[in-house]
């Protein structure tokens, strides 16, 4: 189908537009409550797949989504669509000996890339495992600690969030391809895509994506204005979003927020593909190793032990 | 052809007392869950009980025993049509009838459980970008609905031949009839694979789970058939021989049989070896680090199943209406607990961060999916009494 559009857009747009008004003509009035149906947008339900668009298209969808955004949140939202830069993969490494386990990383995550404070939506989860008991296979894991300092004396702690899999089994399985891996190596979901069926939440082994079962409810002031289309944009209820390696900035040329907030330097961030870059050195002389690497999924996070 | 389909159309709504009482009933319960619906759609998700950990339930588990319970009509199609065994050929009809039902409920679960209800074009074909063939639930879209044409075709195929008065000629549709029964095995081993094919849960990577789905699909789809042909028969002048309903019962014991053994392989494998992927097993029949809601509900389906099996093995007791009947609800309670919240929530538990969050559908949620339950007996209802009439040679062309 993707080969048919690409062949011809115009006539290919056309085709769909009429077909689906008719469709959703029938619909709104059966599936749609007054208050919703009041609201609803002709151009958003019938915007392209990202892909598909060009960038032309892509311009005009992002202008139409950061005037809807600004009249949401009453402030100016800005929306980039960055592409990736080319000879760039990026990869993560964790530094499990320095870890202390605060969570600074945690909400330093969710202010940047607007989750959702009620429900809490978050990227990172850190997870505490007691020294000297089994902890690789995560089942002994304790995700909701609450000590009055870390580090504490008796336990570790490792970070989990999007390990952005060369080999995503997220990407595989969604129906209607509304996630994908970009060039660059990063995980993105198109929220104007996703149906919201969360197969690829029963597939990530990393409990990595997060669902917005309700409205995303954000402060208005705390909401961070600089935002891309993959990235940290507002989402919408009823759609998945994951970690992006905060795309909006590292397509920028700065480091992940969890990265630049992590008080012991325990956050690394660099270009795979670069011989020189910080996270090579690493790869090649520290001691790595990867989460559930029986998977096949190829992680992109590299867990280390610095002693 | 039209004025009699018509007539059929319009007998629909005269009955007795009764039968009014029935369609009042469902109406009400299709109103609630219309009701519940909208709030969900106006609130999101979060008025149901499922949450990141366990991110489906109580939908996907009614979506995957449905599945099932659409292979009723192939088992009735195989002595039908490859053993020629006549009682049961003159009811398939009733058969097909629940495969489309079954498969109308299906969809609707699905509907019920999606974020964004009104995207769904974007997983049909050509319009949409329907992700074939890597994700196993665009198979489930087309192997579903290839479903629902079969059968509905058989049905109105039928339905034509009968009011011009005439005989099933078998030459016309037995391709078709033939095609049904590969067809009826591959929804039930797409919709396994849909679970099967995630290494991220141990408890669906098992490659025992397919035939488990099998087997326990050809138990409580036929159940379902051995009451509503005793009803249909009781409501109306349709004659239904004992023996097509004794047979239906002899089946059932075969397959009962096959699903209690597969469940016996799969705990001795987790028990035995005792490895961590135990846990999800450990979680449904004894209860995890002190986490034992399913326990008592997985306890009464083994019982259940075991009871009917026995029941349905010996030909003196399934030849006794009484008996039959109770295996008949007990292997539809069994099966729908096993191989619907039995099936989908351990996949979440403990999930793959190692945390186990208990679930329980919501009163919403359960709402919800009692209104496509009763949207279903609606249709199921309404569709058998249009066919009836035609079915009997009451209403055909000549006869008005």
């Amino acid at each position: 189908m993707s080969k048919e559009i690409r062949k011809n857009p115009l006539e290919a747009n056309l085709h769909r537009r009429t077909f689906m008004k008719g469709i959703a003509a029938g619909l709104a009035g059966a599936v749609l409550p007054v208050s919703a149906a009041d609201a609803f947008n002709w151009d958003s339900f019938l915007q392209k797949h990202f892909k598909e668009m060009s960038d032309e298209e892509i311009k005009r969808v992002i202008e139409r989504l950061e005037k809807e955004a600004s009249l949401e949140w009453k402030k100016n939202i800005h929306i980039s669509a960055t592409k990736a830069l080319p000879n760039v993969k990026f990869g993560y490494g964790l530094d499990l000996s320095r870890c202390i386990g605060c969570r600074k990383c945690v909400y330093a995550c969710v202010e940047e890339n607007n989750q959702s404070r009620m429900p809490q939506v978050q990227w990172i989860t850190v997870l505490r495992f007691k020294k000297g008991e089994k902890w690789t296979d995560l089942e002994n894991s304790e995700k909701y600690y609450k000590p009055k300092e870390v580090p504490e004396k008796d336990f570790f702690y490792m970070p989990v969030q999007c390990q952005q899999c060369e080999n995503p089994p997220c990407v595989k399985v969604c129906p209607t391809k509304a996630t994908w891996k970009e060039p660059d190596g990063i995980v993105v979901v198109d929220y104007n895509w996703c149906i919201g069926c969360r197969y690829c939440m029963a597939a990530c082994p990393y409990g990595a994506r997060r669902f917005n079962w309700a409205k995303p409810n954000i402060p208005e002031k705390e909401l961070n204005p600089e935002a891309h289309y993959l990235g940290n944009r507002p989402r919408y209820k009823g759609v998945v979003e994951k970690c992006t390696f905060c795309i909006q900035r590292t397509r920028a040329g700065k480091y992940p927020a969890c990265v630049e907030v992590c008080p012991v330097g325990a956050r690394k961030f660099g270009n795979l593909l670069d011989p020189k870059s910080e996270i090579r050195y690493l790869i090649e002389n520290k001691r790595v190793f990867r989460l559930k690497e029986d998977l096949n999924t190829e992680p992109k996070f590299y867990y280390f032990f610095t002693t | 052809m039209i004025t009699v389909l018509f007539k059929a159309l319009g007998r629909t709504v005269i009955g007795d007392v009764r039968y009014y009482a029935w369609l009042s009933f469902l109406m009400v319960v299709i109103g609630l869950g219309v009701n519940a619906y909208m709030q969900q759609i106006d609130r999101g998700l979060i008025i149901t009980a499922m949450r990141d950990q366990v991110s489906w339930g109580f939908y996907i588990a009614n979506f995957t025993f449905l599945v099932g319970v659409a292979a009723a009509a192939v088992l009735l199609v195989i002595p039908a049509y490859l053993y020629q065994f006549k009682p049961i050929k003159e009811i398939v009809l009733f058969g097909e009838i629940l495969a489309v039902t079954a498969i109308i409920m299906c969809i609707l679960f699905i509907m019920v459980d999606l974020g964004q209800p009104m995207r769904v074009w974007h997983l049909l074909p050509v319009i949409g970008m329907m992700n074939f063939p890597s994700s196993l639930l665009a198979w489930d879209v087309i192997v579903l609905n290839g479903y629902l044409l079969i059968n509905l075709l058989l049905v109105f195929y039928a339905l034509g031949r009968f009011v011009q008065g005439k005989d099933y000629k078998l030459s016309l549709v037995l391709p078709l009839i033939l095609l049904s029964i590969p067809w009826a095995v591959s929804i039930h081993t797409v919709t396994a694979f849909l679970y099967n094919g995630l290494p991220a849960r141990p408890f669906w990577n098992a490659s025992i789970l397919a035939p488990r789905f099998l087997a326990s699909a050809f138990c409580s789809g036929p159940a379902i058939m051995i009451i509503l042909l005793q009803v249909i028969r009781r409501a109306s002048k349709v004659e239904i021989d004992n023996k097509a309903i004794f047979k239906i019962a002899e089946l059932i014991a075969y397959t009962m049989g096959i699903n209690l053994f597969l469940l016996g392989a799969e705990i001795f494998k987790e028990f035995y070896s005792g490895s961590i992927h135990k846990a999800p097993l450990e979680y449904l029949y004894l209860g995890l680090h002190g986490k034992a809601l399913l326990v008592p509900w997985m306890r009464t389906a083994l019982v259940f199943n075991i009871t009917a099996f026995v029941i349905f093995l010996l030909p003196k007791m399934r030849e006794n209406f009484y008996a039959l009947n109770i295996g008949a609800v007990l292997i539809i309670a069994g099966v729908y607990i096993e191989k619907g919240m039995g099936l989908i929530v351990p996949g979440f538990i403990p999930d793959s961060l190692g945390e186990i969050y208990e679930y329980w559908p919501s009163s919403q949620e359960i709402i919800i999916t009692a209104g496509i339950w009763a949207f279903g007996a609606l249709f199921y209802t309404l569709f058998a009494k249009f066919i009836i009439p035609v079915y009997t040679g009451e209403l055909k062309i000549g006869n008005q």
